[in-house]
């Protein structure tokens, strides 16, 4: 067990550290100065090296990402161009939005998929297993954002159910804030869900054709107990996989679904700093997100273990 | 016991591909829309650069089956002439990720040690990247355009070809036959070049696919967001956009644009479903 965990926690470790290099360097060359930016095009050249200096721009590259990555491991994550605050508090502000709005995504895909999975594999090639792969099939090749924006056009212009975009703020309350994030959620969840159904679905027949599945039918056990107790048990791993992959997909989504419904969370926060120029805030909240999939990534490979003692080894 | 009569293989293939209904269905979606695009070069109902206020948001009609856009452009036309460029940003940055991926995972498993372990580390990095959201950056930085939105999706087609091949050719080198052509001499960039690639070449073509409908998608929200092909050149993302403000008024515009991304990636996606199950036996079990 122990050499196994060190070297995954190795391996992440690793990807981190190769990760946040590509991060810096891939905004290092990026035009613009972002002093130049802030005074704008009439400051004089002395005023843009003082600020130049003051940012510390003008130190080696190497030097610029050590103190970056130094002030990222205790949780400083510089300071906003364009806003004059903490990039860390820019972050909290936003992930209050996002975080919520992500989780909502995954639950409602996990509550959808796993059921259709389930009752798909245990009725293999009957009517309903038919329609749930149909539909599935349908919601992969579904963009989210337009999902998004028929969900709009029904819950909120036609039956006037729910807010089009916008949000209110927890302290208007948990309702209309969920209220709020109801739809993104939906429009974010349906493609995850559909591949998660079939997902589910394909491990399900897998396992269902082993021999201790039989065994355990021989042995008098119901259908039923057999499906929940023993087959869903061993058909985890590869839905744990892709629960961990599709969270990568619903950071990313969020940017998307995120500019749909003017919520203001991370996402808008990355495409807002992107136009701005406002680099630290960029290359924080992006290797934030990276950070946040390789550790998930990593618990997903850690929880294999948990469920299945063979892997152990290895 | 008479004798078998010998079907040739490709003639077997043609068979058993009528008899795959999601390989025909997936066929004849993708056939419709390439051949829209292709249309659209020489002829479309109506001038997408036409700009008629008197006939704007019309709904759908018989002059026009789509309907009109805000500045009374028709949709179909335009939907056609986005097709060429959603097909032909997908299409290259497949040509991206098989070109340089497929090399590199081939070069890993021939190779193995340390070689291999650092192009996986460097895999799980990219892989660590949400693709959309590097996708964002890439354009962002660079300048919005067809071009950039081809290379940021390419270069995250890079290690999933990646992946595919060095695991196809990992299964691939123990076996007798690539030993008995070590034993004659070849080397190893002979052998793979000769035996691996070919063996291969039917996973690849199933992945190409599913990174097609995936390039196409993307393709979709880069341009939704801004960052692809800019105006006039028509987008799918890019229509759904301008839909935005008007969904209220004029649904239509949002609705059309949308069912052509759904249709292509369908197609593309059953077209990938079909193949799979055509060309490789054993992945027949995994449905």
């Amino acid at each position: 067990m122990m050499p196994f965990l060190l070297k995954r926690i190795g391996t992440g470790a690793i990807t981190l550290l190769l990760a946040s290099i590509v991060v810096f360097a891939m905004l290092d060359v990026v035009p613009g100065d972002p002093a130049r930016m802030m005074l704008g095009m009439n400051a004089t050249e002395d005023a843009v090296q003082a600020l130049r200096e003051q940012m510390g721009l003008n130190q080696p590259l190497i030097m610029r990402y050590m103190s970056w990555l130094g002030g990222f491991l205790v949780g400083d994550l510089g300071r906003s161009y364009t806003y004059s605050v903490p990039v860390s508090q820019l972050v909290a502000e936003r992930a209050v939005v996002s975080l919520p709005l992500a989780l909502l995504a995954l639950f409602l895909s996990t509550a959808i998929a796993i059921p259709v999975g389930l009752y798909s594999a245990s009725h293999r090639g009957k009517a309903a297993d038919t329609i749930a792969m149909g539909a599935s099939q349908l919601g992969v090749a579904i963009p989210n954002f337009w999902f998004a924006l028929l969900l709009v056009y029904v819950f909120a212009i036609a039956l006037r159910l729910l807010p089009a975009g916008g949000f209110p703020g927890w302290t208007a309350g948990t309702w209309p804030a969920l209220k709020a994030l109801f739809l993104p959620a939906i429009a974010l969840a349906l493609p995850q869900a559909a591949i998660l159904a079939r997902v589910t679905r394909s491990a399900l027949l897998d396992v269902l054709g082993e021999d201790f599945v039989r065994t355990a039918r021989a042995k008098g056990l119901s259908r039923n107990t057999v499906l929940w107790r023993h087959a869903l048990r061993n058909a985890l791993i590869p839905v744990f996989t892709i629960l961990g992959l599709q969270f990568s997909f619903l950071l990313a989504g969020t940017i998307i679904i995120e500019n749909v419904f003017y919520l203001p969370g991370l996402g808008r926060l990355i495409f807002q700093a992107i136009t701005q120029r406002d680099l630290i805030v960029v290359e924080s909240v992006v290797m934030l997100l990276v950070a946040t999939v390789i550790v998930v990534n990593l618990l997903v490979d850690l929880s294999y273990a948990a469920i299945d003692p063979r892997l152990r080894g290895t | 016991m008479a004798p078998q009569p010998t079907i040739p293989e490709t003639q077997s293939v043609m068979r058993r591909a009528r008899g795959s209904k999601s390989f025909m269905i997936g066929l004849a979606i993708t056939a419709i829309i390439a051949a829209a695009a292709a249309l659209s070069f020489v002829w479309t109902p109506y001038d997408v650069t036409q700009i008629s206020i008197g006939d704007k948001l019309k709904p759908p009609s018989l002059e026009h089956w789509f309907g009109t856009d805000h500045f009374g452009r028709d949709i179909l036309s335009m939907i056609m002439v986005g097709a060429r460029n959603s097909i032909a940003v997908a299409l290259v940055a497949v040509g991206i990720g098989m070109g340089l991926g497929v090399p590199l995972g081939c070069w890993a498993a021939a190779r193995g040690g340390w070689l291999d372990e650092a192009l996986m580390r460097l895999n799980d990095v990219v892989f660590a990247f949400p693709a959309l959201l590097s996708a964002i950056m890439i354009t962002a930085i660079f300048g919005p355009g067809a071009v950039n939105a081809i290379i940021a999706i390419g270069i995250f087609n890079i290690p999933v070809f990646a992946r595919v091949s060095r695991a196809g050719a990992l299964a691939l080198w123990p076996r007798e036959f690539i030993l008995a052509a070590r034993a004659s001499g070849k080397g190893k960039l002979m052998i793979t070049a000769e035996h691996i690639l070919p063996n291969i070449a039917n996973l690849l073509l199933v992945q190409g696919t599913i990174q097609f409908a995936l390039g196409i998608l993307a393709e979709a929200s880069l341009s939704y967001v801004g960052l692809g092909a800019q105006p006039p050149m028509p987008s799918w993302g890019r229509m759904l956009f301008e839909a935005q403000t008007m969904i209220a008024i004029a649904p239509h515009m949002a609705i059309f644009p949308g069912l052509a991304i759904v249709m292509t990636v369908l197609g593309l996606n059953l077209l990938g479903d079909g193949l799979s199950d055509l060309l490789d036996p054993k992945l027949r079990r995994q449905k």
